[in-house]
């Protein structure tokens, strides 16, 4: 495994610390009368408001709709994701200082898999979000609406443009991993001997 | 395909990681262009114009007059922003009415419901205005106010013992040191019952010199005790007169009946020069007297956001004649009224009501005449300076009725003329005069943005003026006032624009909006909300009484009331509806009012308490509801009171639903249950 091939999955591990400091993913409403802008920010551990209060105002919104409250406290994900973008960090880390192409081959398709998995748990709650609506309750009732947001890109719901989106960590992610992607062209290309980094 | 501006927002997050080329353009805000710029100069009407959802170039603030309020303008486009009250009740949103803000209005006389607002004057650092806040005065129960800007709200109002009409208020020292108030009208000091032919043995003025620099802390620092006239207006030097504070003065005659008359028999008045940092020493050196006066102070508690009053006893009084080189009278043609200091601080030009020439005196001058006791003689210890001695200059022929002047600080002084009804411009030094505008009608005072301070931003003028007559749609006996925007940036004035204004402006400020705009504030913070009744989710709503008196806290969210229906209250009782607008965002107001209560209802911005008193007279079922039209379902936001006969021990109750939680913000009604779609 050349020394290029190392460097590269030792950046892109370290570069996935910037995922326990910035979000991942935002979704952004936007309305008329909302000049100012209304959006969530989710991270590895955490949803919170673009806006101090964004949250709860987007809670106080979505009850006229009957959607369930986003309580960041009941999405278990949030306490499951930071163990494993640590242990991805990890395991790039022991390949690259253990030169090993296989640790290398299987760090990256870890990595393919939990982005695989994460979108998918992604769309499975945005799914639960804007299908499961407490009709009983809902004070404004339209027949086949449902209120998904868009997986990634834009979407209309009734006068809400949602837009989903990219966050700054969403894209430490996607730059980790082509690096990574890289590195595996890199050491599959040209196997070398094992040198000290 | 347009993509929503959200759109671009997130995808510019984006860029920043991935330095897209299309980042930096893309991401710049949306720049909110004044349409003015940049069209046919002639053309009053793109001069004026601020497209929708573009912003006002200057805030402009215009006192109210007999309303005894403030209205903001934003200029050019004189769109009336808002109303803030000051020293009126405002039934529009309860101010003066509700428990928090009633105590705003005391004073020893008692509650005042009601005053005549005069003269903004905005606080200043080095001499130019700092956005911190505005003062407003009061004439006729004399008082002076600040409102803070960044609520753009009244919060705190100091009365003035030992005056009688509070004209020559609120002016301002360059270091925002100082307010001062003077007495329009003499009057015994301290009051007595005596004959009002004795005027000239028993009236007296006081000039009061208030500290202001310590927002919730406006007290008097000092009083001036000075002979019998009357007190008009006022302005602190800048510059080389920064220190020195100058009042004009009519009725020097001491008439105290017709004045018109009486009082206009003298070729000259005084302009009264008070050196308050000669105050200060001659008070350090044990000089001044503690006199007597009760006074009261209220200021908005800034933990509860409640108003609370104080009665507060005692000044410190200097005499002009235990003081010397404290005040020097300068001889003034014929009963000036405004007097204002050019930028440079050199010259002080008075407004002579029935003088044919503008007068201008110089500081200089009067400086050296001081050292060369150029005396022409003493009143009550007061050294009157010959008017050769300190005058500069006068502007002939300039028109007639000239009141006040301001300064475009590219050498220019501009005159209203409230007889000729014209504005006149002239030119500081060579006293010429160089344009004339008229004006319709009457005018009053005059404002150029920044116009009596340092650092004037000479682009626009307003007139203020007094007729308004044919200028609008007719609409009977009684109309609004009018002011009129003219632009000053050429050499000639261009008139732009006329628009109605509220109550009667006397003096007005204005400052370019980007002072002020970023430091308003959107709402107030449920979790900092420290009013004792406040309640901060639907669980801690409820009801309770103690005696007679009965306690009722309830929230109001985005479309109901908690509780919503009451009962156990009974004829003969006193309620006291304490309601929380608990949402936290950006102008999501709620109202409240409750049938037969006779007091204005109240409107809730986000965050805030507001309590609503009322006394049910008749038994019967009571609806209150929300007024001001809050969201899609605003016409269901609704509650019932019912009210008992005294004695019939209905039990006290309120609904308060069991699912609410005790926590801040929106909360779901009912927990959903988990469907499979």
């Amino acid at each position: 495994m050349s020394r290029a091939a190392r460097w590269l999955t030792a950046i892109a591990s370290i570069a996935l610390l910037g995922l326990f400091l910035v979000p991942i993913w935002r979704i952004e409403l936007a309305a008329p009368q909302y000049p100012e802008g209304l959006g969530m920010r989710i991270g590895i551990s955490s949803i919170r408001g673009v806006k101090p209060n964004d949250l709860d105002n987007i809670n106080g919104l979505n009850h006229y709709i009957g959607m369930k409250h986003i309580s960041p406290s009941t999405i278990p994900e949030l306490r499951i994701i930071p163990w494993v973008v640590g242990g991805l960090i990890v395991f790039g880390l022991v390949a690259a200082v253990t030169a090993s192409r296989k640790a290398l081959y299987v760090w990256l398709g870890s990595f393919a898999l939990a982005g695989a998995v994460g979108f998918a748990d992604f769309w499975r709650w945005e799914f639960d979000y804007g299908h499961n609506i407490d009709y009983a309750h809902a004070i404004i009732k339209i027949p086949g609406m449902n209120y998904q947001p868009p997986l990634i890109g834009v979407k209309q719901l009734l006068n809400f443009t949602a837009v989903s989106w990219p966050d700054v960590g969403g894209w430490i992610a996607l730059v980790a991993f082509l690096l990574g992607a890289v590195a595996v062209v890199i050491a599959w290309r040209s196997p070398a001997p094992v040198r000290a980094l | 395909m347009q993509l929503p501006s959200v759109y671009s927002r997130a995808f510019c997050n984006g860029a920043v990681v991935l330095a897209l080329a299309a980042g930096a353009s893309a991401c710049a805000p949306s720049a909110k262009s004044n349409a003015s710029q940049g069209l046919l100069a002639g053309d009053a009407a793109t001069r004026v114009y601020v497209a929708p959802g573009s912003y006002d170039e200057f805030y402009s603030f215009l006192s109210g007059g007999f309303s005894g309020q403030l209205t903001v303008y934003g200029l050019p486009s004189g769109r009336l922003i808002k109303m803030i009250p000051v020293f009126s009740q405002f039934p529009e949103n309860g101010y003066g009415y509700s428990t928090e803000t009633k105590a705003m209005l005391n004073t020893t006389f008692g509650f005042v419901p009601w005053d005549d607002s005069h003269h903004t004057e905005l606080s200043q650092t080095d001499g130019v205005p700092d956005g911190r806040w505005l003062f407003l005065n009061a004439n006729n129960t004399p008082r002076v106010a600040r409102i803070d800007l960044k609520r753009f709200e009244t919060t705190e109002i100091l009365q003035l013992p030992n005056a009688a009409g509070g004209h020559a208020s609120p002016f301002i020292t360059p270091d925002s040191k100082y307010i001062v108030s003077a007495t329009r009208f003499s009057v015994p000091i301290p009051q007595a019952d005596v004959p009002i032919e004795t005027y000239k043995q028993n009236f007296k003025g006081t000039l009061s010199f208030i500290s202001a620099s310590v927002p919730g802390k406006l007290d008097i620092a000092f009083q001036i005790m000075m002979p019998g006239y009357d007190y008009d207006l006022g302005h602190a030097g800048k510059g080389p007169s920064d220190g020195w504070f100058f009042f004009t003065t009519y009725n020097s005659e001491q008439a105290n009946t017709k004045l018109e008359v009486n009082a206009s028999q003298a070729d000259k008045d005084y302009i009264a020069a008070v050196n308050y940092k000669r105050a200060e020493e001659c008070i350090a050196a044990g000089k001044s007297k503690k006199f007597g006066g009760t006074y009261v102070h209220n200021y908005v508690d800034p933990g509860s956001q409640v108003a609370k009053s104080e009665t507060k006893t005692g000044v410190t009084m200097l005499y002009p004649a235990d003081c010397e080189g404290l005040v020097y009278y300068l001889p003034t043609p014929k009963s000036p009224h405004g007097v204002d200091i050019d930028p440079s601080g050199e010259y002080i030009v008075a407004g002579g009501k029935l003088a044919t020439v503008i007068p201008v005196h110089s500081f200089s001058k009067m400086q050296k005449a001081i050292a060369d006791k150029q005396f022409e003689k003493s009143i009550d210890g007061i050294p009157v300076l010959k008017y050769e001695a300190v005058i500069a200059g006068e502007v002939q022929k300039p028109g007639l009725g000239p009141l006040h002047t301001e300064f475009d600080g590219r050498g220019n002084a501009y005159t209203s003329m409230f007889i000729s009804s014209e504005i006149v411009k002239w030119k500081l030094g060579t006293w010429e005069v160089l344009d004339r505008m008229p004006v319709y009608y009457a005018v009053g005072h005059l404002m150029i943005p920044g116009g009596d301070t340092r650092k004037p931003w000479g682009k626009y003028l307003v007139a203020l003026n007094k007729i308004t007559k044919d200028r609008y749609l007719p609409v009977g006996p009684e109309m609004s006032r009018s002011a009129q925007l003219i632009d000053i940036s050429g050499d000639k004035m261009k008139m732009l624009l006329d628009f109605p204004t509220t109550g009667e402006p006397h003096y007005a400020n204005a400052v370019p909006a980007s002072l002020l705009q970023a430091n308003a504030i959107k709402f107030d913070k449920l979790a900092e909300n420290q009013n004792p009744y406040a309640t901060k989710s639907e669980a801690e709503g409820g009801i309770a009484r103690t005696g007679k008196r009965v306690d009722v806290k309830l929230i109001a969210i985005r479309s109901h009331f908690a509780p919503d229906n009451l009962e156990g209250i009974e004829v003969g009782d006193t309620v006291y509806f304490h309601v929380t607008n608990i949402e936290q965002d950006w102008n999501i107001g709620h109202g409240f009012a409750v049938f037969g209560a006779t007091t204005s209802g109240v409107i809730l911005p986000p965050g805030a308490t507001r309590t609503l008193t009322w006394i049910p007279q008749s038994v019967g079922i009571y609806p209150f509801y929300c007024t001001d039209f809050c969201s899609a379902l605003h016409q269901e936001m609704q509650g019932y009171a019912r009210v008992s006969a005294p004695g019939s021990h209905v039990p006290l109750s309120a609904n308060i639903s069991k699912a609410a939680k005790t926590q801040s913000g929106r909360l779901p009604e009912t927990p959903p249950a988990p469907q499979k779609p």
